[in-house]
């Protein structure tokens, strides 16, 4: 089970959750089974940055997600 | 994913990679050829110009367009009707554009023309009658914080608060990320510095105004000529603001005349599309400066308060943060991303940083490099100066005890792979001019930042031609040099010459979607796509050389820009050139080409470590900047010199922020120095040579370790400067800019402290 | 609306216009010339990049009015090359990477220009010093100031070789 964290305002509108254990391969699937859980996150969740082990990725659904990965979800970022 | 293997295929040795040859389109720029975006002109051209609000806050009751339309030359007046309202994810972007029911800031567009000449355009705009009520206003963070200050949006209720708010308020929400424990941190520290600072906001202040020559036909399909970062973000948002099938709007990227961040959205686009329809003729729409100064993104400004625990031998415990950005009139302002880059450079058990997203009556804030980070790292580098100062360290010992590295875990979440902060302290110290003797008034200073660099989506195409030369197609705008590094990567993946390659930046109907150039994307993201496509053709080539010998294409292999047979099995065939391959390509199975997509992620973290020395003139308060060195990590340098020349534009940046420039408003809430005269950005005069030391520590996502480096090099200055100028007068700097007023005042209360 | 007829030598070639008596030259130039190498960053005098030689003296064109062109001589950055052979200053920045954007280039080689005209062996504090009339916001001035310096240094040689 992947560990998944959420950070910043994310944390906060999910209520301040601890980690998540979720059964996901891909990001794709780390994001549904978030939103199955926190609802609230759904409007940005397409819009996300996701770190998984160390690795930002923004808007790739298909990256891997293994067993043991460390996951945060992260607001939506930008650069100039 | 099949990107991962052939990312696999690493190069560490270079034939081209590294080397400084001349920009392609160097010659156009050094003879006044290139057109960038004010220099094209259409026939039956119109001139549009923009009403602007004088008031910071107003309720539009009514606009009077009448006159204006009734004067001779005049063929289209668009006001806020000519757009149709919208509630979602735009309704900022077109509301910033156009204002609706209020002017939410001094310059805050109102109403447009369009008329035959300039002239006309601006004796029209005379004519526009406005009804305003105007409103009380609020441009500053902290006032903008306080019960009672003027609410700019009576819908705006603070997000991510327990318990949610019953009361309307300017602050749209509040971000949080933290680490371990501090309170249990801040108890095992025997040293805690506690500080509060501002910073003003500043502006991008690329030198190119923005420019658009706009063509929009009563069947829809229209074109549009623009300096901008991002061609295709224009296509796509100006279609959707004015309801146009994307594929009916063609957009060309002119030569961009710097953007750093603030050529990433739409102003007058949209506008001049409008009135270019309305019209039924062609519309060019330049801004003056005083328009850009009032109406486009300069960044936030900021109030912080920064808490830092340490041991007596120099571990830090524990550090917080807690941020108050104001975007401008609408949410948006980049404190998350302070919040997150604030502690990065650091490795750290317990940490916690605190943002409030606040507007305000000021401009919608636009990226400016490294949005949100150079604030916070003047804060926080600044605290950690003074710490080391408390117990006796070196500053740059006391960095590198508790410096981030391979495996820290981030203080906004991520564990760190491979990255170079160490290198860039290490490099400082033993720099020269960390030992050069200082004078009287003189002070030294130091300081590292952090950016996280993107990629984003790019699509690349690589056409051989029949003599063996490359056109080479993408679509990512070349804001300073990235054709030259383009041109590097295909010469050096094809195994040909660099004057073989021509890159261009191909329009939006030629090319598929490419995001923005920002994040410090270009030279990781398109290079990449670059070296993809390159590889891609190479393959064609093998399995063209194949087909000629009569052999199967895994007999083949590429190696120094020709075809060879893979061993001595597979036949004796003469090698074939890529000029020999292409030149036959038309009987071999006709044209060649390479194409790439991807949504490339992975551009790298960066660090840089500023060193600076300055001299304050204790009578005027005046600040010279002596010797100023910076040694930042590029993963790999494609063209060093132009990797060096945005070190060297993000320190003169750093060196305007932090000592000079700052949006002054008034007591009526009106910007009181729109100009280069009264808002002074650095001239030749105020900087030192800079020297540049490049750190390579190999981003393993890239085939040949780019990161990007385009930003983190305004992360650093401003606390490098403020460390510099607070030793050289023996008080702490607090605020930016430290302009000679300020400096005076600092010491004038040293003075009477002393005396007290 | 009067016009007003002009008859003016720019990079040598005898030119005519017709302008409005309010018109800048730098819009003369721009608009009605087709010489659209000279830039407008703020039309204010305080950013160089109009930068254009009236008679000899080194000027921001947006500060000229397109009347005053009359009778006089313009040099603009469209007639630094010689034909296919560019100025010396030109080859330096090139070289040196002195420009990032390039907007602000132009109204660079122009002054830097007229600098080594008159002074043909600066020193660094007196390139700065000249050149503090043109904003860059790209390049920090490092390596523009450089190319400057090795275009002297360069130029003294070529001099000698002539001589
Ligand atoms: S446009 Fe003339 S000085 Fe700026
Ligand atoms: S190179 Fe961009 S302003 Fe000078």
């Amino acid at each position: 089970m992947a560990r998944v964290m959420l950070g910043g305002t994310l944390k906060s509108l999910a209520g301040n959750t601890p980690v998540l254990e979720v059964d996901a391969k891909t990001i794709r699937e780390v994001l549904d089974r978030v939103g199955e859980v926190y609802p609230s996150l759904l409007p940005i969740l397409d819009r996300v940055a996701v770190a998984v082990d160390g690795q930002i990725y923004r808007n790739q659904w298909f990256a891997a997600v293994k067993p043991d990965s460390e996951v945060f979800i992260l607001p939506p970022m930008a650069g100039g | 994913m099949p990107l991962e293997g052939d990312i696999a295929q690493r190069k560490t040795t270079f034939k081209q990679i590294g080397t400084r040859p001349i920009r392609p389109d160097g010659v156009d720029k050094v003879t006044g050829r290139a057109r960038f975006g004010a220099d094209a002109s259409a026939p039956g051209m119109l001139i549009g110009k923009v009403l602007r609000s004088p008031h910071a806050h107003a309720r539009i009751r009514k606009i009077n367009t009448a006159k204006a339309e009734a004067l001779a030359g005049v063929k289209a007046v668009v006001t806020r009707d000519d757009f149709k309202d919208r509630n979602d994810a735009l309704r900022d972007v077109l509301v910033n554009c156009m204002a609706r029911d209020k002017a939410l800031y001094d310059g805050h567009a109102v109403a447009a023309v369009a008329a035959t000449t300039a002239a006309i355009a601006d004796k029209a705009l005379k004519l526009i009658v406005v009804d305003y009520e105007v409103l009380p206003h609020v441009t500053d963070v902290d006032e903008a914080m306080k019960p009672g200050a003027p609410i700019l949006d009576k819908t705006m209720f603070t997000n991510n608060v327990e318990p949610k708010p019953t009361k309307p308020s300017n602050v749209a929400s509040r971000c949080e990320f933290a680490l371990g424990d501090i309170k249990a941190g801040f108890a095992k520290a025997d040293v805690v510095v506690e500080r509060s600072f501002k910073t003003e906001a500043t502006h991008q202040g690329y030198i190119e105004p923005h420019a658009c020559l706009a063509n929009l036909g009563p069947d829809g399909q229209g074109e549009i000529w623009v300096c901008t970062q991002g061609h295709y973000m224009i296509r796509n948002t100006c279609a959707d603001l004015l309801g146009l099938d994307i594929s009916k709007l063609r957009v060309t990227a002119s030569e961009i005349g710097g953007g750093f961040g603030g050529k990433t959205t739409v102003f007058i686009e949209p506008v001049a599309l409008a009135l270019s329809r309305k019209s039924g003729r062609p519309v060019k729409m330049v801004m003056t400066r005083n328009e850009v100064f009032r109406a486009t993104g300069p960044t936030s400004s900021t109030s912080m308060r920064i808490k830092v625990g340490t041991t007596r031998d120099g571990r830090i415990t524990a550090a917080e943060a807690d941020l108050r950005y104001q975007g401008g009139a609408f949410p948006g302002s980049p404190v998350e991303l302070g919040a997150m880059t604030a502690f990065a450079c650091y490795d750290l058990e317990n940490v916690k940083a605190v943002g409030y997203d606040v507007i305000t009556n000021r401009p919608k804030q636009a990226a400016y490099r490294a949005p949100g980070a150079p604030m916070a790292a003047f804060a926080v580098e600044s605290v950690i100066d003074e710490l080391a100062k408390k117990i006796r360290m070196d500053p740059v010992d006391f960095r590198l005890k508790n410096a981030a590295k391979q495996g820290t875990k981030s203080a906004y979440g991520p564990t760190f792979g491979p990255i170079g902060l160490i290198q860039t302290l290490e490099a400082i110290k033993a720099h020269p001019n960390y030992r050069a003797p200082l004078g009287p008034n003189q002070g030294r200073g130091l300081a590292s930042g952090f950016w996280f660099n993107f990629a984003g989506q790019t699509c690349t195409t690589l056409n051989v031609n029949l003599d063996g030369t490359v056109a080479l197609a993408v679509g990512t705008p070349d804001i300073g040099g990235s054709r030259a590094s383009m041109c590097l990567m295909a010469a050096e993946e094809l195994g040909i010459g660099y004057e073989q390659v021509r890159t261009i930046v191909a329009d939006t109907s030629s090319l598929g979607y490419n995001d923005v150039t920002d994040g410090s994307r270009v030279t990781f993201a398109s290079g990449l796509a670059t070296i993809m496509a390159a590889r891609e053709v190479i393959k064609k080539m093998c399995a063209r050389a194949a087909k000629t010998w009569g052999i199967s294409a895994d007999a083949v292999t590429w190696e120094d820009g020709q075809a060879k047979p893979a061993g001595s099995n597979a036949g004796n065939f003469k090698p074939m050139s890529f000029k020999e391959i292409a030149a036959a390509s038309h009987s071999t199975g006709g044209p060649l080409a390479g194409h790439h997509e991807i949504n490339a992620d992975g551009a790298g973290v960066s660090f840089a470590t500023h060193l600076c020395d300055v001299e304050v003139d204790p009578e005027t308060g005046y600040t010279r900047v002596l010797r100023y060195t910076i040694a930042q990590d590029a993963g790999k340098a494609i063209h060093p010199s132009y990797v060096e020349g945005q070190f060297q534009g993000g320190a003169a940046q750093g060196i305007g922020w932090a000592l000079n420039e700052e949006y002054i408003y008034g007591k009526d809430g009106r910007l009181q120095n729109a100009g280069f005269l009264d808002y002074r950005i650095p001239v030749a005069s105020d900087c030192p040579m800079i020297d540049t030391i490049i750190v390579e520590v190999a981003n393993p996502k890239h085939p040949y370790g780019v990161r990007g480096v385009g930003e983190t090099s305004i992360v650093p200055p401003m606390g490098a400067i403020a460390n510099a100028v607070s030793a050289a007068i023996g008080v702490r700097m607090l605020e930016l800019p430290m302009s000679p007023p300020r400096i005076v005042h600092a010491l004038d209360s040293r003075l009477k402290k002393a005396a007290d | 609306m009067s016009g007003h007829h002009v008859t003016t030598t720019i990079n040598g070639d005898s030119v005519e216009f017709v302008c409005e008596p309010q018109e800048s030259l730098l819009d003369v130039l721009r608009n009605h010339l087709g010489l659209t190498g000279a830039k407008e960053g703020c039309g204010t005098g305080d950013c160089g990049a109009c930068s254009i030689e009236l008679d000899g003296r080194l000027v921001c064109s947006c500060l000229v009015l397109g009347a005053e062109a009359e009778g006089r001589k313009i040099r603009t950055i469209e007639g630094m090359a010689k034909g296919d052979k560019l100025h010396p200053l030109q080859k330096k920045f090139l070289e040196h990477a002195a420009l990032q954007c390039g907007i602000c280039t132009p109204g660079f080689l122009v002054a830097a220009r007229a600098l080594l005209e008159r002074t043909p062996n600066p020193t660094e504090t007196q390139v700065r010093y000249w050149l503090a009339g043109n904003l860059c916001r790209c390049t920090g001035y490092d390596k523009i100031v450089r190319a400057v310096l090795a275009t002297a240094v360069e130029m003294k040689q070529e001099k000698r070789h002539a001589a």
